[in-house]
């Protein structure tokens, strides 16, 4: 009953776009191949997934080769987006943190990530800094509004928690926006040099897009090692249950802070990579919607699970590319994406355990 | 004396849940706490651990005040607890559920886990192997693998229990144990909690079952309507007026003398 009426609900949607006789077409479609699906698995039993033991080892050594290998294979537009995927890996990694492990609903992500973008343009333009020299500073910086916004914020917990980030994102957005002295504004700020490495300039997308994939790996790793160590299981259990936690001997108010700062130094350097390979920032790149975006990739993914995130920003990047002859109907395919795994997949794609 | 309890008292707004309670804990015993619903049992633990601030009065814990303390700090100390509605961590595994518990007993940080230094993979080894014993003395071991969420009703009690012991404690504080238990599960807990003592730790308990009060207890405590009203051997309070008046009510009382 509930795939009948949801089939119903997506011919619906698709009326405004593709007329009634389209919605119908829409609506008959999915009810046959549902019911060949149904017909199917009656005549040769249930369909059952099949059990091939993953080795995840050898199943991400692989994806890690591909992703070296990718920039020869494809065009340098492609290179490009790829690009932009890892930088929201990276992103969503530090979400991740705070949202997947330790369960503290975060809609102002952006902010951090704005924070982190402007720092860099800011002390490259303004300071004559070098990328890599003004990225300890850029990180240190998101590290500490990270921990700024944690004193007000995490005396509340769950949607109080999320309408005051929200609020802040929206701070910081209007502060970037409105401090024309300093951040130009509306108008932004241009000409961010691109890093150097050894006196060469990494201004060819190629070698720009192997930049980022090393620290999209560092950021995996070093992520990865503290999920499994005291400090994520700390996390977890915070997620799971606070005064449950703190009966255990943790004390949740320095982890919460642990978490948030740790998330808001991996936006920073999300931040600090896109001002440099854009060589432009202005604020509108750090609208909530850019929150909401990466709190979706996470839970498209699967929330907690680390290839989970990187399947999610992998998707939810592509996605739009993929579907850029639709332009007007790809955030409409979007939404019926998430809803449809609200409907059917809640945990996410990738499961953690 | 592990625990010293001096005029404790918790008001919520105009009621009060806990009213100058006092009482002291011998070290190596089982105490029961018993009293009809809403006596402030629960309360009593909660003020105990910190979870709830107690409005006045003093709890001493090994002769060091602790009554302001916050809950992570006194597990610290040395007092764990489990709760009266299960809160395991549920889509976590039974090991790992109890490696939680070693948390307070470990230092590592992010820094060493990131480098993955010898230190840290000796402390994560040693975090295993201990959270493994915890299991094997609850009699949960075969589950280590297994989500929380996905574990019996009565496992997830002796879970709570493992990992309540993984934080190391002195004192033990169980709030209903055997709540919703079958009569074998009963007897296994009854028997787990003996084993407990035998180990040399304090255990305070609250249980309404009388068959399990009456079978291990040491002292028992008896609360109403937030003041103590007893407190003896099981023998006394079995025989004393003022707890049958309160579990049965005067009027029941006056017809049976």
């Amino acid at each position: 009953m509930k795939k009948v009426l949801f089939m119903f609900w997506c011919a619906l949607l698709s009326m405004p776009f593709m007329g009634i006789k389209g919605g119908a077409y829409l609506f008959v479609g999915i009810c046959v191949s549902y019911g060949v699906y149904v017909l199917l698995a009656h005549l040769f039993g249930k369909i059952k997934k099949p059990a091939i033991p993953v080795n995840t080892k050898l199943l991400s050594t692989a994806f890690i080769a591909f992703a070296f290998i990718l920039p020869f294979l494809i065009k340098d537009y492609y290179t490009d987006v790829a690009i932009l995927v890892c930088i929201y890996i990276i992103l969503a990694l530090g979400v991740n943190i705070v949202v997947g492990f330790s369960g503290l609903l975060h809609l102002g992500f952006a902010a951090f990530y704005g924070i982190g973008a402007y720092s860099n343009a800011l002390l490259t333009t303004h300071f004559g800094l070098g990328f890599w020299s003004a990225l300890p500073l850029t990180l240190l910086f998101t590290s500490m509004a990270g921990l700024l916004l944690a004193f007000p914020a995490l005396r509340l917990k769950g949607d109080y928690l999320a309408i005051v980030t929200l609020g802040f994102g929206e701070i910081i957005r209007l502060v970037l926006n409105n401090w024309d002295s300093v951040t130009r504004g509306p108008n932004g700020i241009s000409n961010i040099p691109s890093p150097f490495i050894l006196g060469f300039e990494i201004s060819n997308l190629m070698y720009y897009y192997y930049l980022v994939l090393g620290f999209v790996l560092i950021a995996a790793f070093i992520v990865k090692r503290v999920y499994h160590s005291r400090t994520g299981r700390a996390w977890l259990s915070i997620r799971e249950d606070e005064t449950a936690a703190e009966a255990m001997g943790i004390n949740t108010r320095k982890y919460k802070f642990m978490a948030l700062s740790f998330g808001a130094f991996w936006a920073g350097l999300a931040g600090a990579l896109f001002a440099s390979k854009m060589h432009f920032v202005s604020p509108e790149s750090f609208s909530f919607m850019e929150s909401v975006f990466v709190v979706c990739m996470i839970i498209l993914g699967g929330l907690g699970s680390i290839p989970g995130v990187i399947l999610g920003s992998l998707i939810l990047v592509l996605l739009p590319e993929v579907l850029r002859d639709f332009q007007l109907y790809r955030m409409l395919a979007l939404g019926v994406g998430l809803v449809l795994m609200m409907i059917f997949r809640p945990q996410g794609l990738i499961r953690k355990n | 004396m592990i625990l010293e309890v001096r005029d404790l008292t918790k008001i919520f707004g105009g009621l009060k849940a806990i009213e100058e309670i006092s009482f002291k804990v011998k070290r190596g015993i089982i105490l029961s706490i018993i009293g009809p619903n809403g006596a402030g049992k629960t309360t009593l633990f909660n003020c105990l651990t910190g979870v709830l601030p107690s409005t006045k009065g003093h709890v001493l814990f090994e002769d060091e005040d602790i009554t302001q303390r916050r809950p992570y700090e006194i597990t610290e100390k040395g007092i764990a607890r489990t709760f009266q509605n299960i809160r395991v961590f549920n889509s976590m595994t039974v090991l790992e559920n109890v490696m939680i518990g070693q948390h307070s007993r470990s230092r590592e940080g992010l820094l060493t886990a990131v480098l993955g230094t010898k230190k840290f993979q000796r402390e994560e080894d040693e975090i295993r192997s201990k959270a493994l014993e915890y299991l094997e003395f609850t009699g949960i071991q075969d589950y280590a693998a297994t989500l929380a969420e996905n574990l019996p009703y009565g496992d997830q009690k002796r879970l709570e229990i493992a990992r309540a012991l993984a934080t190391e404690p002195e004192l033990l504080l169980l709030d209903e144990p055997a709540a919703g238990m079958n009569p074998q599960e009963t007897m296994a807990l009854m028997e787990l909690i003996k084993k407990i003592r035998e180990w040399g730790k304090t255990v305070i308990i609250i249980e309404h079952d009388m068959k399990v009060v009456m079978g291990i207890s040491d002292w028992i405590i008896v609360l109403d309507h937030g003041v103590k009203i007893a407190e003896g051997t099981p023998n006394e309070i079995q025989n004393n007026p003022y707890v049958i008046e309160a579990y049965l009510g005067k009027e029941e009382v006056d017809l049976l003398s």
